[in-house]
């Protein structure tokens, strides 16, 4: 009877280690969890990168809404899939995050332009409303203007294919 | 010279705060800098996230901390404040975790494996102090078989 208790220890350490050995396993620690999702897209107003012009809204149906630059590395290497998606028809809206206007016009010239119009934010001051941390970050935001869902780090195939159905379902 | 370069080594905890004490955030009240050196020590940086604003120089830290500035020229409560950057960056922001039903086991954890542990401790200790059981009569029997062997031999 008591010698049983002796094992309890060891059953201790299995549950913590394999709960730990989940944790590990699914926790990217690079991504956190966003609180804005299910809230309306922060208000601004900013200035496009091609035109120079005053804007405030995004488009009033579902957009991707993707935070870059061009000091990202990442943000190159995602930039092919996002000229991919641009040519399937999906609506994307780029945020120029603390970035050169005319550094940013260079680089969509050279590497393509798969966006409806960008937002030109060089002190970063939309970035923080929308809790970005590091480029890219990608937002879902459908018509009504409320996020749905935010992706950390670049676009690509794989996680593509996680988001594109509930981006298709975005009214 | 040794004990120069040593008492020079002493003084580098004082540029590590300089990002926060310095230059670029001047407070007319030294309560409101305490305050600030507070709030910057409180908040986690979220790209560095081993590190508070005090002691990150990640841009996102230093736009965080210029923000955290603004909003206290603004005249914000420490509360408004947290509560600003949480509804953009979430609890992570929060180097002190609030209170909640997902955080009963951040809160509580460590008291209830110290408490298990304990009642663990205590019972292996008490299974060992009982008294041993006394002798069957075969044990009995047997133990006088051997107590004459000894005596004889």
């Amino acid at each position: 009877m008591n010698r049983a208790f002796l094992f309890i220890p060891l059953l201790g350490f299995i549950a913590m280690g394999i709960l730990f050995w989940i944790g590990l396993g699914q926790e990217d620690k690079t991504s956190l969890p966003s609180p804005l999702i299910g809230k309306p897209f922060p208000t601004f107003i900013l200035n496009t990168v091609e035109s120079g012009e005053s804007t405030n809204h995004l488009p009033q149906e579902p957009v991707l809404v993707n935070v870059w630059a061009t000091w990202c590395p990442t943000c190159k290497a995602e930039h092919a899939f996002l000229n991919e998606l641009a040519k399937e028809g999906v609506k994307i809206v780029g945020i120029n995050y603390k970035d050169d206007d005319f550094k940013a016009r260079q680089w969509l010239q050279a590497y393509g332009n798969p966006y409806l119009f960008n937002i030109a934010d060089p002190d970063g001051k939309l970035g923080l409303e929308l809790g970005v941390y590091g480029a890219p970050e990608t937002f879902l935001v459908d018509s009504k203007g409320i996020i749905r869902a935010k992706h950390i780090g670049d676009l690509n195939a794989q996680v593509w294919a996680r988001l594109q159905p509930q981006f298709e379902a975005m009214q | 010279m040794k004990h120069i370069f040593l008492t020079l080594c002493l003084w580098f905890p004082l540029a590590a705060l300089a990002t926060v004490d310095g230059y670029k955030y001047p407070f007319d009240d030294p309560q409101d800098a305490a305050r600030f050196e507070q709030l910057a020590q409180d908040l986690r940086c979220p790209k560095c996230q081993n590190q508070n604003l005090a002691d990150s120089n990640a841009p996102v830290a230093v736009d965080l901390r210029d923000k955290v500035y603004e909003l206290m020229q603004e005249g914000q409560s420490d509360d408004e404040i947290v509560g600003y950057l949480v509804d953009r960056y979430g609890d992570f922001v929060r180097y002190n975790p609030p209170f909640r039903a997902e955080t009963v086991l951040l809160w509580f954890g460590p008291a209830l494996v110290f408490v298990f542990g304990l009642l663990l401790l205590v019972l292996i200790r008490r299974g060992q102090k009982q008294p041993p059981k006394p002798l069957s009569a075969e044990e009995q029997a047997r133990l006088q078989a051997l107590k004459n062997k000894a005596k004889s031999s």
